[in-house]
């Protein structure tokens, strides 16, 4: 039976600082930490992040690469915890927030909302700290069209004993299918060699970067699956399937559908229903003539030597998660949350196979494509005007009276007071809701957090860390009333037995 | 081989359920036409006044 599909979205935002302002605070790490800083001077005290135990080197293919290739750990940046459960902090020159853990892909919608959120308070109170004029942009995008890109990247729970070699075989297809359901859709190519003619407009903002089929790496040589083996729970019982290979959205059935068809598809992995059917024969050259190719005619051969299109893989696993649901129950990512995810599925595939211009209001590309091609042509404008560019950034861009994706029609699965509410409560669904209940309540006590633990300091030695190695537990359920009835954190960790 | 045949509905089918099941009604024809004329007008007034340099001075440090 497979496990709770507990889930996280993280999220890199393009930084961008324009007026009058020096080289120094130009910089993007400046900028992005100037972002962070404004927003927690305004909204809460900080509390900074714990690295203790956090292993970004060890592969999941069973060894460790701490000394040659692991991703590098900036620990002198700004990198704190949010009342939300959420962490916020710079990332690689970008301004970055991991959800909390979330226990469904609505939830998971609900704080990438929220995410966005306080992306956009943070430029607004940036503004005081800047020269007259200044201001800093922030977008919800992975690439600059000119062959720099950043992520946004997905977390699933998993069960340890699932052979990693499975998970990698079975999920490929999806990942290399997935973005016409939810890629976010660009302007042009950043294949070197290809030109704006030859690729005028192409489904995924991410697809031209990824280079191998399975690795460690996430900013070099980028891996349609990562290895990164670092569970941030119990690493007997679990791993953290780490997906570097999606677009941000600004649709939210797409952020829905992203979350919860992915969350299904594993949940069948793990089950050992899924099969190697759909293995994909090359699948980093077909990810990237997926993407470019917007009339999803093209077909992509597969390993036992059949071709079909993105769309027929999609409508197979779509099929595959209807008999799964039938026999195995949905449980795992939630029954009524993996139903609603199945219909919108259909639904988003329907309109594709059909004329994709009806599922402009739920898929990014197709909302985004519109707008370029109608603009084009009232203006007479060819491939490569930099003006199709601009409207590409400009879908992405997260101030309100700017965003373009605000102005399409895309519909909206949430209403703002729960995206308002989460940008400071937490999940009551899983240990986030102890995090962050936690930090809400005695900020000035504790020292630190991270994934799995919270440290307190009661006023005397020594510090006293609590291990959340359970994803499940310290739910509202579970701690609301210990939360609520102490006082104090000595109370609550003599109550909790600590 | 067969496997897949089986897996896939005839499309009229799919067509059918998308109408009973789609969460939204999207808008249609004359419709989706006016509606994005709309837009373009907005757009016209929010799109940045400097599209070339905005485009150009748009650079980012690769992240993850």
């Amino acid at each position: 039976m497979a496990i709770p599909k507990v889930c996280g979205i993280e999220t890199e935002y393009g930084v961008f600082v324009r007026g009058p302002v020096s080289d120094a605070v130009a910089n993007p790490v400046a900028a992005s930490s100037m972002l962070i800083n404004a927003y927690l001077a305004a909204n809460s005290r900080k509390v900074g992040w714990d690295f203790e135990d956090e292993h970004p080197g060890v592969d999941a293919r069973g060894f460790s690469v701490d000394d040659l290739l692991a991703p590098e750990i900036e620990t002198h940046l700004v990198n704190a915890v949010l009342t939300n459960g959420a962490r916020y902090y710079v990332d690689h020159a970008h301004p970055e927030i991991s959800t909390p853990e979330c226990r469904t892909a609505r939830e998971a919608l609900v704080f990438d909302r929220a995410a966005e959120e306080i992306v956009r308070a943070s430029m607004i109170a940036a503004v005081s700290q800047l020269p007259a004029g200044a201001e800093i942009l922030c977008h919800k995008n992975n690439s600059d069209g000119k062959g720099n890109s950043y992520g946004c990247h997905e977390n699933y729970l998993m069960a340890r004993e699932v052979p990693f070699g499975r998970i990698v075989s079975q999920i490929t297809p999806h990942f290399v299918t997935r973005q016409i359901v939810i890629g976010a859709g660009k302007v042009g190519c950043e294949v070197a060699g290809v030109t704006a003619n030859e690729v005028p407009f192409q489904i995924s903002q991410r697809a031209d970067f990824f280079e191998e089929e399975v690795g460690l790496e996430t900013t070099l040589k980028r891996p349609i699956v990562n290895t990164r083996d670092e569970p941030h729970c119990d690493p007997d019982k679990y791993r953290r399937l780490h997906v570097i290979v999606g677009d941000a959205n600004m649709s939210e059935t797409a952020t829905l559908l992203k979350v919860g068809a992915t969350a299904i598809v594993l949940a069948m992995i793990e089950d050992d229903v899924l099969g190697d059917d759909f293995a994909v024969a090359n699948p980093v050259a077909a990810i990237r003539q997926v993407s470019h190719d917007p009339s999803l005619r093209r077909t992509i051969l597969l390993r036992d030597g059949r071709r079909i299109t993105a769309l027929e893989l999609q409508w197979g696993l779509l099929e595959s998660a209807r008999k799964y649901e039938q026999v195995h129950g949905l449980d795992a990512v939630d029954a009524e949350v993996g139903r609603d995810v199945l219909v919108r599925w259909e639904a988003v595939l329907t309109g594709l196979e059909h004329d994709p211009d009806t599922v402009s209001h739920q898929v990014d590309w197709v909302a985004k494509r519109r707008l370029v091609d109608a603009y084009a042509e009232r203006h007479e404008l060819r491939p490569g005007d930099s003006r199709l560019k601009a409207l590409d950034l400009q879908y992405h861009d997260l101030r309100r009276d700017r965003c373009l994706a605000l102005r399409v029609g895309l519909e909206k699965l949430t209403d703002d007071d729960e995206a308002k509410a989460a940008m400071t409560n937490p999940p009551t669904t899983t240990r986030a809701y102890f995090r962050g209940r936690c930090l809400d309540k005695w900020p000035g006590q504790i020292v630190a957090a991270n994934w799995d633990s919270v440290v307190f300091d009661l006023g005397r030695d020594p510090l006293r860390r609590v291990p959340m190695m359970e994803p499940l537990r310290g739910t509202a359920e579970s701690v609301a009333r210990l939360i609520d009835e102490s006082d104090t954190p000595a109370q609550l960790l003599a109550r909790l037995g600590q | 081989m067969a496997e897949r045949t089986q897996k896939q509905k005839p499309a009229a089918n799919r067509t059918d359920e998308a109408v009973t099941d789609a969460p939204a009604v999207p808008a249609t024809g004359d419709k989706l036409k006016a509606e994005l004329d709309d837009l373009l007008d907005e757009i016209d007034g929010v799109l940045e006044t400097n599209a070339e340099d905005f485009v150009k001075s748009y650079v980012q440090k690769g992240g993850q």
